[in-house]
């Protein structure tokens, strides 16, 4: 007896099995939508920490860029007596003779107060902080003028100030059109109210910011001239070239105060603001662990969830094997089938973190971070899982005997 | 010979090839003692035949109904469809038998409860490579013939049992086997709708499709051209050899 050859094999056309994995899922919605939650909660959980944490970061690296990584700050440290030390009139000038120095602007203290008029009480502008100010500070700290202009040498031997933006704002003083505060007992002009250097976040503070934002500042020269106070700066505000800074850090103290080196500190504020952003980084860690332990969940569920639609389904199966289908395209059907139900929860759990990330970072006013690596990572851990979890029930599947799977259930 | 001729006595010899032929075919379940489903059959079944392989419950006719349709491999003996001996065929290639040369017919339809009667029936081509297009194109033409063409959108559970049934009876059709297996096909119908099931069976039948109906209900059996009874896996009454 002849006949027409048979094809090797039935064939299951990749569309087809797309269509047929997908036609299993749509059948159960509900528990496909419940099967694929436990995905979406991980993968959201993890795309959000890395979104916020990134979104954060960003924050901060916005205001570190704004700062500069190449500015430090030298300070006067405790004296051996224990009281403040100053630091030497000269400082400032030895110090823009080292090379790579591009500004150097200092700040000195002044011992009064700054007040709206005379009637005030002086408790309540409690905080508040008179400097001297060298015309260029704002150059050296990367700062900017919200209105007016700041004091240059002219108006630096003259009564007028420029007011930090929380002194401004506590003695209510928004325009500079001839305002007049009273500090120390005389009368100055507001010729300038600078930007915050706080603005966008109080939660991580740098002496910088507090100093400066706090401060109402007036010439040297006037300083001088009315209140009696010395020439020494307080602090000074150093901008080098970047690639120099350790050097220029290692001489600062020599250079500052050539007799008392190691009573001089120098910071450099952007430190405070690495500082935060490791300190944030090690949440991230536990979240992203915690995100990791739901999917691990998340997949045994859908492991859970395709065993049992493989012995619900065993009719199907049979049906399957009857109409032609061999074991590979049942096990590809049921593998497809929880690797769309595993993405379908990972799209969800990017969408997720997405929309957390976007509504709390704009809650906090930040910048809306959402790492692209974070999404494929996400994407790639659904698969991977989707693949694990299936791998099993779909062997089950395949194996089961046509026979046995026609039995009546 | 040329191409033309050689494909005509292809042709002629296939006519006389048996839709299904069982030579010598014994079944054996392994246990202690090994259980003897199926003991030495023969039986050919031609093309266009509608036969009933009929017996009381334990009498070998669903181990029958497994061998026959390639979803079960006989111990010994020799199964041949539409001259293709089976019996030793692999799994991947018994999966090609049954997608191209066999249709099968269940008692409980096993139905898609997602797909729409279209969709049901075209699933009986899912496997033989061919476009969903001209899949749900066939699907279309053999609900038709089924009597369905107005049902074809909707699901399994808006259709009534003997509506469900024909829906099945398409999906097997709508291949064009040599051989359409139909296990007890009005075992879950009223005695109405299993008569209107019995009357398209013998339809299709008339239009050329061969139909081997499994069943213990002789009442149907009897209704049917040729009865092929089984007792203890032996076949103990051929209706065609005795005629």
């Amino acid at each position: 007896m002849s006949a027409t050859p048979l094809p090797r094999s039935s064939s299951f056309r990749l569309s087809d099995v797309f269509a047929t994995s997908l036609s299993g899922l749509t059948t159960r919605k509900l528990r496909t939508a419940l099967s694929a939650l436990g995905i979406t909660i991980g993968i959201g959980a993890m795309v959000a920490v890395l979104g916020l944490s990134r979104s954060g970061s960003a924050e901060l690296e916005d205001r570190i860029a704004a700062l500069g990584t190449n500015l430090l700050q030298v300070s006067a440290g405790q004296g051996f007596g224990g009281g403040d030390a100053a630091l030497p009139e000269e400082s400032v000038s030895m110090i823009s003779r080292i090379g790579p120095v591009i500004s150097v602007a200092a700040v000195g203290a002044v011992d009064r107060d700054v007040l709206l008029n005379d009637v005030v009480n002086p408790a309540q502008t409690g905080g508040l902080t008179v400097k001297t100010a060298d015309p260029n500070l704002l150059e050296a700290v990367n700062g900017t003028l919200a209105v007016g202009r700041f004091i240059d040498s002219t108006t630096g031997a003259t009564p007028t100030t420029v007011l930090g933006s929380v002194t401004a704002e506590r003695l209510g003083i928004r325009s500079v059109d001839g305002t007049q505060v009273l500090i120390g007992g005389e009368w100055f002009t507001v010729v300038g109210i600078l930007s915050s250097f706080d603005d966008q976040s109080d939660e991580v503070e740098t002496p910088l910011f507090n100093d400066l934002d706090r401060a109402a500042f007036i010439g040297v020269d006037i300083a001088e001239q009315l209140f009696e106070t010395t020439r020494s700066p307080e602090t000074i505000y150093v901008r080098t070239t970047e690639s120099a800074i350790d050097d220029v850090l290692s001489v600062l103290p020599a250079t500052a105060d050539p007799e008392n080196p190691e009573e001089v500190e120098v910071t450099r504020p952007t430190d405070a603001l690495e500082a935060q952003e490791a300190a944030e980084s090690t949440f991230d860690n536990l979240f992203l662990g915690l995100g990791a332990v739901a999917l691990l969940v998340g997949g045994i569920g859908i492991a859970n969830v395709m065993v049992i639609a493989v012995i619900e389904r065993r009719n199907e199966i049979g049906l399957r094997r009857a109409l032609g289908a061999t074991r590979a395209h049942v096990r590809r059907q049921f593998l497809l089938e929880a690797l769309l139900l595993s993405v379908l929860g990972g799209v969800a759990g990017v969408l997720l973190g997405a929309g957390v990330t976007a509504f709390w970072a704009s809650n906090q006013g930040w910048r809306i971070v959402i790492p692209p690596e974070a999404i494929v990572g996400g994407l790639i851990a659904a698969v991977v899982i989707g693949a694990l979890a299936g791998l099993y029930p779909a062997m089950r599947a395949a194996r089961l005997a046509p026979t046995e799977a026609l039995r009546a259930s | 010979m040329s191409a033309i001729q050689a494909d005509a006595t292809e042709a002629t010899k296939e006519s006389s090839i048996p839709a299904l032929q069982l030579r010598g075919v014994v079944k054996e379940y392994p246990g202690s003692p090994p259980v003897r489903a199926l003991n030495g059959v023969d039986l050919t079944v031609s093309r266009g035949e509608l036969a009933a392989v009929v017996g009381p419950s334990g009498s070998g006719k669903s181990t029958m109904l497994h061998v026959m349709g390639t979803l079960d491999r006989p111990t010994q003996g020799s199964v041949h469809i539409a001259g293709h001996e089976v019996s030793s065929l692999s799994d991947r290639r018994l999966s090609a038998v049954r997608s191209e040369l066999v249709g099968f017919v269940f008692q409980q339809f096993f139905l898609l409860d997602g797909e729409t009667a279209l969709d049901n029936v075209a699933t009986g081509l899912l496997y033989s490579g061919i476009s969903a297009r001209k899949r749900r194109v066939a699907a279309a033409e053999t609900l038709d013939r089924v009597g369905l063409a107005d049902r074809m959108t909707h699901r399994p559970n808006e259709l009534s049992g003997g509506e469900r049934q024909r829906v099945a009876i398409a999906r097997a059709l709508v291949a064009r086997p040599e051989l359409v297996l139909a296990d007890e096909p009005t075992g879950n119908l009223d005695s109405k709708t299993s008569e209107s099931i019995e009357a398209l069976l013998h339809e299709l039948n008339s239009e050329g499709a061969t139909i081997i109906v499994v069943t213990h209900d002789n009442e149907l059996a009897d209704s049917l051209p040729r009865q092929v009874r089984f007792r203890d896996g032996e076949i103990e009454f051929d209706s065609k050899e005795t005629s």
